[in-house]
């Protein structure tokens, strides 16, 4: 299974705090083409950590991220270019205040992909269409609601045709009322084929779209299954511990 | 009381009418709201370049590698410290008279001179206020510049400090008022500003009353005028926040 991998991460360690805090320690993990790979486990236990060290957002103190077949951890490598294929969606959408929807969306293809405006314009329509935003192209994100807010914060990363996603609890910021709308747009993202990187605290989610779930606690991964056999039948006492806690 | 009233009329027309003595005070006004305007240019770029070097120094502490590069960035950034902390340091009018009478004594030109130097020393004063804006944005801002791929100098450019602009417009507009009021010292260096104008007429006509509190009363009505400008520019900003 390793040949299809499209991320895959070796020794994965970080370090905060000169050293104090040990937020990853000695992470293997990989992520398939295709798959929608959910990571979940306690409060601290470094799961935002791993997803920002796979775009290295965060820089590991130690290990490998290798994506595409290129170590992206090298200093020799132009990080950019490779951040263009990782979307990334945050808990708390980031949108640019001083910006239009359409200006949110359009600014990186225009700029760094020399996309021109009307190219960029009509990607970002055919987007929104998707998300069922259409009509709030030229609002700003003060006037949107949460859930909306977070479905522009996908379409925006969406707008590099990313090869892989990373969600870091992408509805852990909203109303239970919009929480749904959001899983709905990733949901129909992982059947339209997306890779996927989900930490999430949506149990329910990780269930029926991921295909597979990583625990981690105190910076390992302690256990990685598919969700019927994690959820269904955990062996390892902490994540037996962890979902018992859940219910 | 009607004696008194006389009085003053003949005072008002020996200081402003007679010789067209009222030009002195205009004359300089223009000085000191183009010295005032070009030093506040200066100073702003000024300011946005120690700005964007303290602050991307700071930001980049935590990752950076020993490399001839960062020693450079450091020298830079020693440099920056340096100059806020000299020209916030000493008088603004020594600045201005070492300007002009040491390192300018080949040249009379005390107009640019005083542009020069308020330019410089206003750019110490903008460094900081620009540098609180970028640190005031929401590292989310650039966290999320950077992953879309942006790269540092271009998040700075397209995310952040357009932002940062926003945010410290009413306190550069507080920066030039201070400024207006800071020129008056110009005319330690044989510029005609405003308080120089009245001090001319002063010394022409040995009556320091009238002249002296007509200059007072023009810089206070700028002053009120561009606060006014200020405030509606906060309200503005702050009603259309998005
Ligand atoms: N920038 C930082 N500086 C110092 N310590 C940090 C930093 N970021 C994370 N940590 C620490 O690293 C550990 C892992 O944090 P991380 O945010 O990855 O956990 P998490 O699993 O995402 O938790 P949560 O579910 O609360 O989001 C925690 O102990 C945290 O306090
Ligand atoms: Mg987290």
């Amino acid at each position: 299974m390793t040949t299809d991998a499209i991320i895959s991460v070796k020794g994965l360690t970080k370090r905060f705090a000169d050293g104090k805090v040990v937020a990853l320690n000695g992470v293997d993990a990989e992520v398939r083409r295709g798959e929608v790979l959910v990571v979940i486990g306690p409060s601290g236990s470094g799961k935002s950590t791993f997803l920002r060290c796979l775009n290295l957002l965060e820089v590991p103190t130690s290990g490998t991220v290798t994506f595409e077949g290129v170590d992206i951890t090298d200093k020799k490598v132009n990080i950019n270019v490779h951040r263009q294929k990782m979307g990334m969606v945050f808990q708390l959408f980031n949108l640019f205040p001083n910006m239009t929807v359409m200006q949110n969306l359009t600014l990186a293809p225009r700029k760094l992909r020399h996309w021109s405006q009307k190219q960029a314009e009509e990607r970002a329509m055919q987007l929104l269409q998707r998300v069922n935003l259409e009509g709030r192209a030229g609002a700003y994100p003060n006037q949107l609601s949460g859930g909306q807010k977070q479905r522009i914060a996908i379409v925006r990363a969406l707008m590099m045709d990313p090869e892989v996603m990373l969600f870091d609890e992408p509805t852990s910021a909203l109303d239970p009322e919009m929480v749904g709308e959001v899983l709905d747009v990733m949901k129909a993202l992982a059947k339209a084929g997306m890779t996927m990187v989900v930490v999430t605290h949506e149990m329910g989610f990780a269930r029926e779209v991921g295909d597979r779930v990583l625990f981690m606690d105190e910076g390992v991964v302690m256990e990685e299954n598919t969700p019927a056999e994690l959820f269904g039948n955990p062996q390892n006492p902490r994540t037996k511990e962890f979902l018992s806690k859940l219910l | 009381m009607e004696a008194w009233f006389e009085g003053l009329k003949a005072q008002f027309h020996l200081n402003f009418i007679q010789g067209n003595r009222w030009r002195y005070l205009m004359e300089g006004l223009g000085n000191t709201l183009l010295i005032t305007g070009l030093a506040l240019v200066m100073g702003v770029a000024i300011g946005i370049l120690i700005a964007i070097v303290r602050s991307s120094y700071d930001k980049t502490q935590m990752t950076a590698q020993r490399t001839p590069a960062r020693r450079l960035f450091g020298a830079l950034n020693g440099f920056c410290k340096v100059y806020l902390t000299v020209l916030r340091g000493t008088p603004v009018v020594v600045q201005l008279m070492i300007i002009y009478f040491v390192i300018f004594a080949w040249s009379d030109n005390g107009t640019m001179v005083a542009v020069l130097a308020f330019g410089l020393n206003s750019g110490a004063y903008v460094a900081e206020i620009v540098r609180g804006g970028i640190m005031s944005i929401d590292n989310g801002q650039f966290e999320a510049g950077r992953s879309l791929g942006f790269n540092y100098a271009s998040t700075m450019r397209y995310i952040v400090i357009p932002q940062t602009f926003r945010n410290v417009l009413p306190s550069l507009m507080n920066e030039f008022i201070a400024l207006l009021k800071e020129t008056s010292v110009a005319g330690y260096v044989a510029v005609h500003d405003l308080t120089k104008g009245g001090d001319i007429i002063r010394s022409r006509t040995y009556s320091p009353f009238m002249p002296l509190i007509a200059v007072a009363l023009i810089y206070l009505v700028l002053v009120m005028f561009f606060s006014w400008i200020v405030g509606k520019l906060e309200r503005r900003l702050r009603s259309s926040d998005h």
